[in-house]
């Protein structure tokens, strides 16, 4: 069976996260690459191309005022989501996340067109079209969202993980959140708390460079955001968010130390959002150059079919999962704009469970 | 000059203790720092130091005394040379350091409570005294013992004990798995709380008091009470929030605040302020079997008061239902948590001068009982809302509202608010006495809407 490369010319270090005062304690092993089955990478192409895919389309959308609000593009950051959540199982392991949730959802094999649906506010969307962009949940797959508050999903995550830990389950909580939420205070009260009671939790910081419009270094102090546990003492790892086999390596590192009972690790994935912040950010705070720049060397999808390539997969081959994904996007596109808007009975529906 | 040694108040809110015993004897020399006594309270046994040095000339109250009031002298010094003074008859000295304006508040027995809605404790007579503090930990026993998915977390339930005690004896029931103390983190607890709900489990959050809950509101509103509607229904966060609410006794500004109408105006939160200690415990019951999240708001005075709570572990209560205390026909006087023993005092002094006022206690206060307090309004024509709170945006402000929205053509005079003053604590006590609500205010207010 093929496997890929260890390395390619355009492979950044999988970690850098060396650091001489943490000598004396207990650290996870060093990440490398995942080893991908050919199988198993067409699979990761597939997904972050459908993310890829989906998203430019819901620009698309929302450019035609059938997506209101605020809707926050995930293109760029797909290796991060398919790295990781390839290496859970749906309806185990929990999964919460901020308010740019559309790849982690479809990184969780949630169906596109409610996604859609919800993002266009339908009545078939995931939430009833009661949620829009950034409220969506699946408990089937243990999703819990889709939060709109800066860093509250660290703290509920955290909550999810004492659940899992409290029933036994033998789950895994993942909590994402950003750059910008690294600052939050609630982010520390909740390390503190998971470290100390040694939560099954993987904290993944995704660090696309700018909270909204500020720069990481205009906004941390300490910009190496993997350091930020080490006060709780929960171990931190750098990680090539571009790169989907060094996220994959990553995760199964980090899964290995949290589910042998060790408490919390933290990822921090360095990764790039092409678009702006919300489909309202004109982005006007860094160069079209430095998007660029990233697009042409670090794209993950690129990088993933560059992979492909060297494991002989043809050109062919992939542009006939282009034209599967588009048909796919496409399809949700039209279930999302034709499907019906909920009744007006649904405004004064599931505010409570229970009648009193 | 014999110094006097009285009885100390433990607590911000302790009236009277037990002296439980001497650790001197009458003719001993003390120092600065010897333990003299150990003092009981409703909460906890605590040593009482000497600050003079001196001889122990006279013990005027004996070990094993009983509801000792807090400044009454217990024991005189005499210092080195002295003539021992003659012991004086203990009573309270008038410089008691917390006065307590619910200290005369009459504890309702279950024959006051004439229900006109289901939320009644069964009067089948099988009857036990506890303190309000006890019924509300056998609730959380009870419900425990019933169902696994049942924790306690917050800052002090464990070990110490809970801060109030409300906790007491629930770690060595249930073991650390289930009864967590938490470092002083309110934000981040209520969000694990939160998620932990998401999940599957039925938290128990305990806030020392809801003065710091504040720090945490993000959770309780953001994400307990509006992820149900945002995920459609999906997702459910059956969590109580608990905790003392509202005014303790000299505590200031930061530490006396009643959140009720803040918590009361969010849809998607279950809001209970109970007044006794049946309802309390039927209530908790029934707020940690709930699905919904549910703020319950207790008060500290309270918490040592004593009341009649039926037996056994089958008292749920009705959410959203009103309860009527006292049945009157002149007028009106809802109210909510502490402000009802107010009410039901000034119902009293009322009654003596031929006013028959009715008395209901909204229990729940989101859902509210609405028709409870509409049929009151059709009976008596005319209603005033006692409540210990801002009168600003307060549930009196709502009761109003539905007065004037649903029962205008039932109204004989304006509905009145009877608050507290619209002002942050005060500390001094005669200031803090003249902010808080008073059975005086609720008669001067009963007074004004009658016209007499």
């Amino acid at each position: 069976m093929a496997t890929t490369p260890a390395k390619k010319s355009t492979s950044k270090k999988a970690s850098v996260s060396e650091d001489a005062a943490r000598a004396n304690r207990e650290r996870p092993t060093e990440p490398v690459p995942y080893k991908a089955t050919k199988e198993e990478l067409l699979k990761f192409y597939r997904e972050m191309l459908l993310i890829r895919r989906f998203e430019e389309k819901a620009g698309q959308l929302y450019g035609l005022g059938l997506i209101g609000g605020f809707c926050h593009l995930y293109i760029g950051q797909e290796a991060v989501a398919i790295g990781l959540q390839s290496a859970l199982t749906p309806g185990k392991d929990s999964v919460i996340t901020g308010y740019r949730d559309h790849g982690h959802m479809l990184a969780y094999g949630i169906d596109p067109n409610v996604i859609m649906a919800e993002l266009t506010g339908r009545a078939a969307g995931i939430s009833k079209g009661k949620g829009g962009s950034m409220h969506m949940f699946s408990t089937e797959h243990k999703f819990y969202g889709g939060h709109g508050i800066v860093g509250a999903q660290v703290s509920l995550g955290a909550g999810l993980a004492f659940g899992h830990k409290y029933a036994n389950d033998g789950g895994v909580c993942l909590a994402y959140f950003g750059d910008g939420a690294s600052n939050q205070g609630q982010v520390y009260e909740s390390f503190n708390m998971a470290e100390l009671w040694k939560l099954p939790i993987i904290f993944v910081i995704e660090n696309n460079q700018y909270a909204m419009g500020t720069s990481v270094n205009r906004a941390s102090s300490e910009d190496q955001l993997y350091r930020r546990g080490e006060s709780f003492r929960i171990p931190g790892i750098q990680v090539d968010g571009m790169d989907v086999l060094a996220v994959r390596g990553a995760a199964e590192v980090a899964l290995d130390w949290v589910r042998s009972g060790k408490g919390p690790v933290l990822l921090e994935m360095k990764t790039y959002r092409y678009r702006g912040h919300s489909m309202s950010d004109p982005a006007k705070y860094r160069s079209r150059d430095e998007v660029q720049s990233v697009r042409d060397n670090s794209d993950p999808i690129e990088g993933c079919k560059a992979y492909l390539t060297e494991m002989g997969v043809s050109e062919d081959a992939l542009k006939v999962i282009e034209k599967e994904i588009r048909k796919i996007v496409n399809e949700s596109a039209d279930f999302a704009e034709t499907s019906p808007e909920p009744d007006f009975a649904a405004l004064y529906t599931d505010v409570l469970v229970e009648q009193y | 000059m014999a110094i006097e040694l009285k009885m100390p108040a433990l607590s911000p809110t302790m009236e009277e203790g037990t002296l439980a015993k001497w650790l001197v004897k009458e003719g001993d020399s003390v120092k600065s720092g010897d333990i003299l006594a150990e003092i009981e309270t409703d909460k906890a046994t605590m040593e009482f130091e000497a600050v003079d040095e001196g001889v122990i000339s006279s013990i005027t109250v004996a070990e094993g005394t009983d509801r000792v009031k807090v400044g009454t002298v217990i024991a005189l010094i005499t210092g080195e040379g002295e003539e021992p003074a003659p012991a004086p008859s203990p009573k309270p000295v008038a410089s008691t350091p917390v006065e307590m304006p619910i200290q005369s508040a009459p504890i309702p027995t279950m024959s006051d409570l004439k229900p006109i809605v289901s939320s009644s404790a069964n009067a089948n007579g099988n009857m036990q005294s506890v303190t309000l503090r006890e019924a509300l930990r056998d609730a959380m026993a009870e419900e425990m013992r019933r169902d696994d998915r049942v924790f306690v977390m917050g800052e002090e339930v464990a070990e110490y004990q809970g801060a109030y005690k409300v906790t007491q004896g629930l770690l060595e029931e249930f073991g650390a798995r289930r009864v967590i103390d938490t470092p002083i983190t309110e934000y981040g607890f209520a969000g694990v709380g939160a998620g932990a709900a998401m999940g599957g489990l039925r938290p128990i959050i305990e806030f020392m008091t809801f003065n710091f809950a504040m720090q945490a509101i993000d959770h309780i509103i953001n994400s307990a009470a509006k992820t149900n509607y945002m995920s459609g229904g999906q997702v459910r966060c059956p969590i109580v929030f608990r905790g003392p609410n509202g005014a303790a006794a000299r505590v200031g500004a930061q530490h006396s605040q009643n959140y009720a109408p803040w918590y009361a105006s969010v849809p998607g939160l279950i809001v209970i302020a109970p007044y006794d200690a049946a309802d309390a415990k039927g209530l908790l019951k029934a707020a940690i079997r709930c699905e919904d999240p549910v703020v319950f708001l207790e008060n500290e005075l309270l918490y040592g008061r004593t009341y009649e709570v039926p037996m056994g572990d089958d008292h749920v209560l009705p959410i959203g239902k009103a309860r009527v205390m006292r049945e009157g026909t002149d007028v009106t006087i809802v109210s909510y948590s502490i402000g009802v023993g107010l009410s039901l005092e000034a119902a009293d002094r009322l009654a003596e001068d031929g006013i028959s006022a009715e008395v209901i206690d909204l229990c729940t206060i989101r859902p509210l009982d609405k028709s409870t307090v509409l049929l009151s309004l059709a009976k008596t024509n005319r209603l005033v809302v006692a409540e210990e709170g801002w009168p600003t945006c307060s549930v009196g402000s709502e009761i109003l509202a539905i007065c004037m929205e649903e029962g205008f053509d039932d109204l004989d005079a304006p509905v009145l608010r009877i608050t507290n003053e619209d002002v942050p604590m005060p500390y001094a006590a005669n200031l803090e006495k003249a902010m808080l609500l008073n059975a005086d205010k609720i008669v001067a207010g009963v007074r004004r809407t009658l016209g007499v």
